[in-house]
């Protein structure tokens, strides 16, 4: 569009991509490179062998308490403050690419972006940690993909979820020391109450722990997704104790390490790599 | 229903009218069409039913004036917005509902000449709601959306003026599929841009009231809609003040 000044300007719509009009006039070749794009962008869930066989014709995980954690505070909290006890066995992960996936120099990483934990002798307790990027497109077939293997019927699920606090909106403005803290929202058949205040509005949560909650919401599975808000970018070991209030309620379920060692949370709370010095 | 347009006017204008009329939720839609988003209650009056979970597309109704509203809350996810059209159809088709209106806009900088005089408000009926509303239309004197040429300066016979709905989301495929498909569908949009659409919002919603009469008449004022809670700091937090 023309400003006053006489340039013209590209313009963009917040709610709108420009359209690709016709796409129905695609050629073969576009069709078939669509096709493989949207197989290699495919979720591909891989269990160990004994949970395979579990899995098998159609039968489902018993599950009573599902903890998903979305982002390196989540997951980070998770490896030091539950998963450093022995009691857990790695039972699978989940193979996710998008635009975003770097590229895979072994299998390491690709496996340790999303995994799941099952504790040794409570196999109804489920842990997930999901440390990769999950585009749009590929949330709510993850979250499918997921729910699909475990059984609904009283599975309790929480979501820790990281956010950052710029992201949170709010009429006074809230001094840095304010934050980390935790907003809750749940699905109408969880009867717990949460452990801190409800997300107000006009705030929304996005991404998979969204898609988590409108799958729960609609199966009407009792699910929680406590979001931590926190000013700084990357794992802190700050922010990841403001987790420790959410497992709280699961105390019998989970075992939580009260304070684990400084050499364990310093192994998660690494600084971030020195090529983006830019901000420190 | 809303299209997810330019400016987000369609679904300013749903907010309005469900947070006005005080509609309940009866239902959603869950799709994988849809970027996932979730909230509590945007519509919350008291702190009872603030804690209340909302998706991506839910469907109110206010069984007085026989009226149900699609909200949609999210983007649709490129690849598939020719699926979530064929999803709402075959929904609007198996609800029979005996008319849908979509509220849409599109880019006021992409009018041409003729369409830069005059309101910024346009119409568009499927051929089988015009059997029945063609004189409340007319009554109304709302303008039709024109059709344009494709290539606007080019005097050439072969090319045929089309409908051209820049910005406008799926509403332009919804309108075709719904005249394919002999549905009663209209569509409402006005030209906008991006900023700040409340006002934009407002007079769409005006707009449709004058044909559907969805408010009492008896409240002559301008503000007779409600806003809901969730439009608060539509444009951010409050100020720091340590910025002065």
């Amino acid at each position: 569009m023309a400003t006053f000044f006489g340039e013209v300007l590209s313009v963009y719509s917040r709610a709108v991509e420009e359209e690709e009009e016709d796409v129905d006039e695609e050629n073969e070749e576009d069709e078939e490179i669509r096709r493989e794009l949207e197989q290699k962008r495919e979720v591909v869930l891989h269990w160990s062998p004994e949970v395979s066989e579990a899995l098998r014709s159609g039968n489902k995980l018993q599950c009573s308490d599902f903890i998903l954690a979305v982002g390196h505070n989540a997951a980070s909290f998770l490896s030091a403050y539950v998963l450093s006890s022995a009691n857990w066995d790695a039972v699978g992960h989940a193979s996710v690419w998008n635009e975003r996936s770097r590229a895979v120099t072994g299998q390491h990483s690709e496996e340790s972006a999303c995994v799941f934990h099952r504790r040794k002798d409570n196999p109804s307790v489920l842990i997930c940690q999901v440390t990769c990027y999950l585009a749009e497109d590929q949330q709510f077939q993850w979250t499918e993909k997921v729910f699909e293997c475990l059984q609904h019927r009283e599975l309790n699920v929480m979501v820790l979820s990281d956010g950052s606090v710029a992201d949170y909106k709010t009429a006074d403005y809230l001094c840095s020391s304010s934050a980390p803290f935790l907003r809750s929202l749940h699905t109408g058949a969880f009867s717990d109450r949460p452990v801190c205040q409800p997300l107000e509005q006009p705030n929304i949560i996005t991404g998979l722990p969204a898609a988590v909650l409108n799958h729960c919401q609609v199966h009407r599975v009792a699910a929680v997704v406590y979001q931590c808000y926190s000013d700084v970018i990357g794992p802190d070991s700050v922010t990841m104790e403001t987790y420790k209030l959410a497992l709280t309620r699961l105390g019998r379920s989970i075992q939580l390490d009260p304070s684990p060692s400084t050499d364990i949370l310093r192994k998660f709370a690494r600084t971030t790599d020195i090529q983006s010095n830019l901000y420190i | 229903m809303p299209a997810v347009a330019v400016g987000n006017v369609g679904q300013l204008a749903v907010d309005l009218i469900v947070s006005t009329l005080n509609m309940s939720r009866v239902g959603h839609i869950h799709t994988d069409c849809l970027i996932p988003m979730a909230g509590n209650n945007p519509y919350a009056t008291c702190k009872e039913d603030a804690e209340e979970l909302h998706t991506p597309a839910e469907v109110y109704t206010a069984a007085e004036l026989k009226l149900a509203v699609l909200q949609i809350r999210a983007p649709i996810v490129q690849t598939k917005s020719k699926k979530f059209r064929q999803l709402l159809l075959s929904w609007i088709k198996a609800s029979g509902f005996s008319r849908t209106v979509v509220l849409s806009s599109s880019h006021a900088y992409q009018r041409d000449d003729q369409q830069l005089q005059g309101t910024p408000l346009r119409y568009l009926v499927t051929p089988s709601l015009l059997k029945v509303s063609a004189h409340a239309l007319k009554e109304l004197g709302w303008r039709e959306m024109e059709r344009v040429s494709a290539f606007p300066g080019l005097t050439d016979a072969n090319t045929e003026p089309r409908l051209y709905i820049p910005g406008g989301g799926i509403t332009k495929g919804l309108y075709t599929d719904s005249c394919t498909e002999d549905l009663p569908l209209a569509v409402l949009l006005l030209f906008c841009s991006e900023g700040d659409n409340i006002p934009d919002a407002f007079t769409l919603v005006n707009h449709l009231n004058d044909w559907l009469q969805l408010l009492d008449n008896h409240s002559p004022e301008p503000n007779k809609w409600k806003i809901p809670p969730s439009w608060n700091l539509l444009f951010g937090s409050g100020i720091p003040p340590a910025l002065f």
